[in-house]
């Protein structure tokens, strides 16, 4: 098995019940997981949700994971997103120190990114921008030199590109996940 | 039909099936034992000394009977009471339902008199839980409880049910039977196509059994597949009793403490046909260098299990009985003379190697007490060196006949299990325990006295914690913190004092002349027995070893 240490992201459906939340973190902390962001919304269909997880990891932590997130009761689909063929999103909210000097250079920066301002005050800005990881990344590197006060990100939610759903998703390649041949 | 949730409970525990419940009054159950009392010509209820007793007990009867276990507790420290219980079942994957009542939905979260978090305490250790606070899913969540804990890789299910849920009124529709368990897979043709391939190019095939096959009672399966393919056997602690001890080409338990002859086998096949196994580090010891020339099927029912611990060249996921007959169907039938005669070679070695250490040895006790009691006897143990000395030597002929604790290793487990296991069964029981383990739930001896039990507890009293300090003289240079007990209990007037009989033996006549009164009474009876402080349990492969480290005689060991 590779031990190459990958981004990954893992998208699931799960009925939206009590503690499903707490079930799913619990069961990646404690199997040593780590992950870097998990998102969690609404879908089209009530009384079911989505989850997105992305975290690093080789193939022996890729094949656990999806396999133990599948055992829960609540998890109906999960599936690995593919990089090639898919949309992903994050959302970054950030804060900035600015002077009248350097207002319009932050102004240019957010316009080159497609950013846009969400709050203008006398020294601050408050700056939205959606985005892949890299695109957010390097936002905030630009952003440093004026001094970030504060920051959030939503974590990564992603769909298949064309007509693939996750809630289409044949669950029996898990169980075919350990054939080598 | 309007019915209060306390019925309902207890009409759909009857309609799954439950006829014992073990547990434990208090006041957020109390509407529950209303109804218990009301039913009691229905549905049995066996109170034990402690709430943990009564969670063991629930995991014995499942795994003597093959049921699923029901266990009632309070909340607050009744719900906390079960934890070890839950988590002991959850390891060993047996199929239980835990009910706990919890404060009224009003007071949740206010830090109420005896309220606790159980579904967040116990999310981490069972396979599913539920609080439920709309009492018209009550029903339905208790049988899919039932469901899910019978269902494929079976497990621990809790049901948190506050006080008021158990009062409402609510519409109630019975159903004729019980839950069906979930469909099991079945595995893959292609798969076992692939299996079968390397089975007939195997020189040297061996085969590998657990619990799974413990619990899904495909002992038949395996031996049938041994028949054709001519290949030795080997069990995890937890598949014993699986097979008949006698049955042909069986070396014993493997790993740690497991025979001598079936853990070097193990290392030395080319092909490991490994089924309902979860290949702990306690069975397979150092995993990089675990049979390094042996390529590995490995056959589950729980997907998660293949290539967790151990790298399987093949996995299989699916009904462990059906994927196994369909193997055996299709493999072509092979002799492995010089296999086998080089596993039976090991076998010799093995038997001869140990030689026997103080004036009662512990195993001659299990071998006199095997001797004497039924082929169906129950047999449970507690956790340490007598554990491991009853798996190594006593020879299970029936299926679900033997009860311990493998994964969690719950010293206290023996007294609840063993009285789980005789109510289920009614057969005669016999609990194995050391002196350590049954300082911790020795007070089920209460129970197991008023449920009148046939219940033989053979204490293996040296003194100390035994296993501790077999690990502080091998690997802690003799330092003996805190496993050299120095108590003076007199576990006979104990036994008396509990109501039931109690006898002493020093040495191995005695032991024998006790045995023959003993082993013809049918109420509980106590023996305790004086066997020395340096006893060991050998063989033993170092923790995290390999085969080449296995200790297996007392020579080896540096004074």
């Amino acid at each position: 098995m590779s031990t190459e240490i990958k981004e990954m992201l893992i998208a699931i459906r799960v009925q939206d019940q009590f503690g499903v939340l707490s079930r799913v973190a619990s069961l990646v902390s404690r199997r040593g997981f780590n992950i870097d962001t998990l998102t969690v919304s609404a879908t089209e269909t009530p009384g079911i949700s989505r989850m997105t997880l992305s975290l690093k990891g080789d193939e022996y932590t890729r094949k656990q994971l999806i396999k133990q997130l599948s055992k829960l009761h609540e998890v109906l689909e999960i599936n690995q997103i593919d990089d090639n063929n898919s949309v992903t999103r994050d959302l970054l909210l950030i804060k900035i120190h600015t002077t009248s000097e350097n207002r319009q250079d932050a102004m240019d920066a957010v316009n080159v990114f497609r950013g846009s301002i969400v709050d203008f005050a006398r020294d601050s800005l408050v700056i939205q921008l959606a985005g892949d990881v890299g695109k957010i990344n390097a936002f905030v590197e630009l952003m440093k030199p004026f001094g970030i006060m504060e920051m959030c990100r939503t974590g990564l939610i992603s769909l298949d590109r064309g007509n693939t759903c996750l809630k289409d998703s044949n669950m029996n390649y898990i169980n075919r996940m350990d054939q080598q041949f | 039909m309007k019915l209060s949730g306390a019925k309902i409970i207890i009409e759909t525990l009857i309609e799954q099936g439950c006829d014992t419940v073990f547990g434990y009054p208090g006041g957020a159950v109390l509407d529950i034992y209303n109804e218990l009392y009301l039913n009691a010509d229905r549905i049995n209820h066996v109170i034990s000394a402690h709430e943990q007793g009564a969670a063991h007990a629930a995991d014995g009867y499942a795994r003597a009977t093959g049921k699923v276990g029901v266990v009632l507790a309070t909340s607050g420290p009744g719900a906390t009471n079960l934890v070890t219980g839950i988590a002991t079942a959850h390891l060993d994957s047996v199929p239980m339902v835990a009910i706990t009542g919890n404060v009224g939905v009003s007071m949740l979260g206010r830090d109420s008199f005896q309220e606790v978090d159980i579904m967040g305490i116990t999310l981490p250790i069972t396979k599913h839980n539920y609080i439920v606070k709309d009492i018209n899913r009550l029903a339905d969540t208790i049988r899919e409880a039932f469901k899910i804990a019978k269902s494929g890789r079976p497990g621990p299910v809790l049901i948190d049910i506050p006080k008021n849920i158990q009062t409402e009124l609510a519409e109630f529709t019975p159903h004729t039977a019980p839950e069906a368990p979930y469909a099991t897979l079945i595995a893959a043709n292609d798969e076992l196509s692939m299996a079968v391939k390397m089975i007939n190019e195997a020189e040297k095939p061996f085969i590998y059994m657990g619990g799974g096959i413990y619990s899904t009672g495909a002992g038949k399966e395996i031996r049938a597949l041994s028949e054709k393919i001519d290949a030795p056997i080997a069990s995890s602690m937890m598949g014993l009793s699986a097979i008949p001890y006698d049955t042909p080409r069986f070396l014993g338990m493997q790993g740690m403490h497991g025979d001598y002859a079936a853990s070097k086998a193990m290392n030395d096949a080319d092909l490991i046909i490994a089924a309902g196994v979860r290949f702990s580090d306690r069975a397979t010891g150092n995993k990089d260098k675990f049979s390094p020339g042996a390529k590995i099927i490995h056959i589950d029912t729980d997907t998660a299990e293949l290539s967790k611990n151990i790298e399987a060249h093949l996995g299989i996921v699916g009904d462990i009985k059906d994927a196994l007959a369909r193997i055996t169907a299709a493999v072509e039938p092979k002799e492995h003379a010089a296999w086998n005669a080089a596993c039976a070679q090991l076998k010799k070695y093995a038997e001869s190697a140990y030689k026997n250490y103080g004036d009662i040895s512990p195993y001659e006790i299990i071998k006199a007490v095997n001797r004497r009691w039924p082929a169906d006897a129950v047999i449970a143990t507690d956790v340490g060196q007598h554990q491991m000395w009853v798996a190594q030597t006593y020879k299970f002929s029936t299926p679900r006949t033997f009860l311990t604790s493998g994964g969690l290793g719950t010293m206290g487990y023996g007294m609840g299990a063993a009285i789980g296991g005789a109510l289920g069964t009614g057969k005669k029981t016999v609990l194995f325990t050391g002196d350590g383990s049954f300082g911790m739930n020795l007070n089920e001896l209460a129970t197991a006295v008023s449920q009148n039990l046939p219940l033989t507890i053979i204490v293996l009293n040296n003194g100390v914690l035994g296993m501790v300090r077999q690990w502080q003289t091998l690997f802690y240079d003799k330092h003996y913190s805190s496993t050299t007990l120095g108590r003076a209990t007199d576990f006979v007037k104990l036994a008396e004092a509990f109501g039931a009989k109690g006898y002493r033996a020093a040495t191995i006549d005695e032991f024998n002349t006790i045995l023959d009164t003993v082993c013809k009474d049918d109420g509980v009876n106590l023996i305790d027995c004086l066997i020395d402080q340096d006893e060991m349990v050998l063989p033993m492969m170092p923790p995290g070893g390999t085969v080449d480290q296995i200790i297996v005689t007392r020579k080896e060991i540096s004074e």
